[in-house]
């Protein structure tokens, strides 16, 4: 039941444009443990004008 | 073998249904029977056809590291879920256009529409969207534009860009006009959407600064908004105060679109686009899933014939013969070009292994084929007289009741004026005589299947304006992202002349390629709005042809690169939805510009103008020689635009068989793709 929610809650995020932040903390965890990561309010912004902001404002008709 | 009789058994199914939809003359068919019809063929497709394609054609290789593998980076990259990256997709390609075209296409009955959709998805649409996003899916999850340029070279790429931003004014042209035929001398539609701009910038502060990334709660929040919107926007409108502050003629709102497009396009994307997104986003994932459960409760009988007589053209919502208007005029749903940007943009970026490339190329697009089946059977449910006072030009019916019944009863369609009148105070409207663009109509079978589920017919208008908030609401969304998408096209064509506006950081090739987009669309929305002939009449056809071809290009770069893999052997998967799409297009674009039928091609309808000009005549609509020149100006603007589409996508045609022909005399492989032996940095 957890774990359904949670695929629908990470669903939802991903459809507008905001990935995994958990992911995001592994995947940094795993591969750059030296670098600084982002907060979740950063990442939020980050994403939010990576989607919005660039040339990837993919949508369709 | 008996894990095929499940299949089998399907596919039965699936034929029985098609059957008694196709066979049936006389008494009703209950729309259920094209639901089940369409799933089962879908389902059947999907497990032999796109499996056929995985393994054969593109052989698909669970151990070969995608771009989210090779390139994590927790940001862009990310290897994703399958359900997960299905949403995200479908959410991405699903838009206005699987519920326009087939809303418009009904006009030829249920019949043509249906087995266009069903078949144009499994051999056209959903090969097109699953081939793209595996070709993008080898090469770092390039776009459209970049893998044309990598397979088919520095010119294809570039006239290729340029058709894709041609494609995307039109879009929003059409798209925004059909914001302005719903909401027009509408008060209620008026105020709810409007209200969802500071709705949307308090969603906005909100995720900025109380909470930030808090989306469900924000999204909540403005839903409670949006619906408020609704219950009080049918007090405004009946106020005498606000009534007519919110009442707007077409040209009105044709301004306040433009400026609202120009504005909208500058803010910051977290103050107004950001959260109008969200609950764009999730209204239309909510509003489509309402809509199928409302139409299996509700099971309605389809009142459209099967077949109308104009399916032999001369219809009255667009012109022109079922062949080969029908295939470009349901253009989503069946198969569409634009899908060739989301398959290339951030989906292949996020996809874990190639064994979900099936799921979510061709499985999200037949999710979007269902969806326009829904639309169809929205607008077939409603009595035929409805459905053609809907939609009909005023040209044609005239303004009132008394005229739009006549007209109608005439054509073969009885309905009183009683029975006009009567929907429209049903739906909370001044009128719904020539409310064409699809939105109205099928937000009046949205009002009548839901009523039907929640709340009964008291809830009608209230229903109403829900389902034109909703396609409102998403449409904006998309001319607003849309719009800056352009923008960014845009500057890279012009850089290509002046490289000084490749410049994103600066601001005047911003300012000035936002301009020039917005007044691109403007120009044809205006167009669209003052057109006598209501505007969706001639646009929809150039979007549909425009629309259609970029699949034709998409499915060439396709071609492309099978035949660079060398697995020609295979190429006939893309090649025959490419020739059918090419007859389609080539042969729809060939009749706008010569037909010698005014109401089909454009030069001649400029021709019947001028000759009239000339001889000092008017010709109604027509109210003036000024009125004059400007139909015959339009018409002209777009037959060259037809001609630009035409040159395109033979330019294309052109490149795509000058590489095969090259690959066909190479031995090896010549594709392109990031070899297989790369293993993830680590």
């Amino acid at each position: 039941m957890n774990r359904l929610f949670c695929l629908i809650r990470q669903t939802a995020h991903l459809m507008v444009g905001i990935p995994d932040y958990d992911a995001y903390l592994r995947h940094m965890a795993d591969r750059h443990p030296e670098q600084p990561v982002m907060d979740r309010t950063a990442f939020f912004r980050d994403r939010q004008e990576a989607r919005y902001g660039g040339r990837n404002s993919g949508r369709c008709c | 073998m008996t894990r095929h009789i499940p299949w089998i058994l399907t596919a039965v199914v699936g034929l029985v249904a098609l059957t008694i939809v196709a066979v049936s003359r006389g008494e009703a068919v209950n729309a259920l029977w094209i639901v089940i019809a369409a799933v089962s063929c879908f389902l059947v497709a999907y497990r032999y056809y796109a499996l056929f394609i995985a393994r054969h054609v593109m052989q698909l290789d669970p151990a070969r590291p995608t771009p989210a593998l090779r390139r994590a980076d927790g940001l862009d990259y990310v290897a994703t879920d399958r359900t997960v990256l299905f949403g995200h997709h479908f959410a991405a390609i699903a838009g206005a256009g699987p519920l326009v075209g087939p809303v418009l296409a009904a006009q030829m009955g249920y019949l043509p529409g249906t087995l266009w959709i069903i078949f144009g998805v499994v051999l056209a649409g959903a090969v097109q969207d699953f081939m793209i996003l595996f070709i993008s899916m080898r090469r770092d999850g390039k776009s459209l534009g970049e893998l044309i340029r990598l397979e088919m070279g520095q010119v294809a790429g570039t006239i290729a860009l340029f058709g894709a931003f041609m494609i995307m004014v039109i879009i929003l042209a059409v798209l925004a006009l059909i914001v302005v035929k719903a909401l027009a001398e509408s008060p209620w539609g008026m105020f709810t959407v409007a209200a969802t701009v500071p709705l949307a910038m308090v969603m906005g502060a909100y995720t900025r600064w109380v909470r930030p990334g808090r989306i469900g709660e924000v999204s909540i929040l403005g839903l409670i908004g949006l619906l408020a919107a609704i219950v009080y926007g049918q007090a405004i409108a009946q106020s005498p105060l606000w009534g007519p502050i919110f009442t707007f003629t077409p040209v009105q709102l044709c301004w306040i679109l433009i400026g609202y497009g120009a504005v909208a396009s500058v803010l910051p994307v977290w103050l107004l686009l950001a959260p109008r997104d969200y609950l764009s986003t999730f209204l239309k994932i909510g509003a489509i899933a309402a809509l199928a459960i409302g139409i299996v409760i509700m099971a309605p009988p389809l009142k459209m014939p099967a077949l109308t007589q104009f399916a032999a053209g001369g219809g009255p919502v667009w012109a022109g013969g079922l062949f080969p208007f029908l295939f470009i005029t349901i253009a989503c749903g069946a198969v569409s070009g634009f899908h060739a940007l989301i398959s290339s943009g951030t989906t292949p970026k996020l996809i874990a292994s190639e064994s979900h490339a099936p799921f979510i190329g061709y499985g999200a697009m037949l999710m979007e084929a269902f969806v326009a089946i829904m639309a169809l059977v929205g607008a077939s449910i409603l009595d035929p007289g409805i459905y053609f006072t809907m939609n009909s030009p005023t040209a044609m019916i005239g303004t009132d009741a008394a005229s739009a019944s006549a007209a109608i009863t005439a054509m073969g369609f009885p309905i009183t004026p009683d029975m006009i009148a009567q929907t429209a105070k049903d739906v909370g409207e001044h009128t719904i005589i020539s409310r064409a663009g699809g939105a109205p109509t099928l937000a009046v079978a949205m009002a009548e299947i839901f009523s039907h589920v929640v709340g009964g017919p008291a809830m009608k208008a209230f229903w109403y304006h829900f389902a034109i908030l909703f396609e409102a609401l998403f449409i904006l969304t998309a001319v607003d992202a849309g719009t800056r998408a352009g923008r960014f096209m845009l500057q890279d064509l012009i850089a290509l002349a002046v490289p000084a506006f490749k410049e994103t950081n600066s601001h005047a090739p911003g300012v000035i390629a936002t301009a020039l987009c917005v007044a691109a669309w403007g120009f044809f929305l205006y167009q669209g709005v003052t057109d006598p002939l209501g505007g969706v009449n001639t646009l929809w056809p150039v979007f549909g042809i425009s629309n259609q071809m970029l699949a034709a290009i998409a499915l060439m770069l396709g071609t492309t690169v099978l035949f660079r893999m060398k697995r020609d052997r295979f190429a006939w998967v893309t090649m025959l939805p490419t020739t059918w799409l090419l007859i389609c297009t080539l042969s729809a674009g060939w009749l706008k510009l010569f037909s010698t039928d005014p109401k089909v091609g454009f030069l001649a309808h400029a021709a019947r103008y001028d000759a009239a000009a000339d001889a000092g005549a008017l010709l109604g609509p027509a109210k003036s020689m000024a009125e004059m020149q400007r139909i015959i100006f339009n018409d002209r603007v777009d037959a060259a635009l037809v001609a630009i589409f035409l040159a395109v996508v033979l330019a294309i045609l052109f490149f795509t068989v000058k590489t095969c022909l090259a690959a066909r005399r190479c031995a090896a492989p010549t594709t392109r793709e990031i070899p297989a032996q790369m293993v993830p940095a680590q």
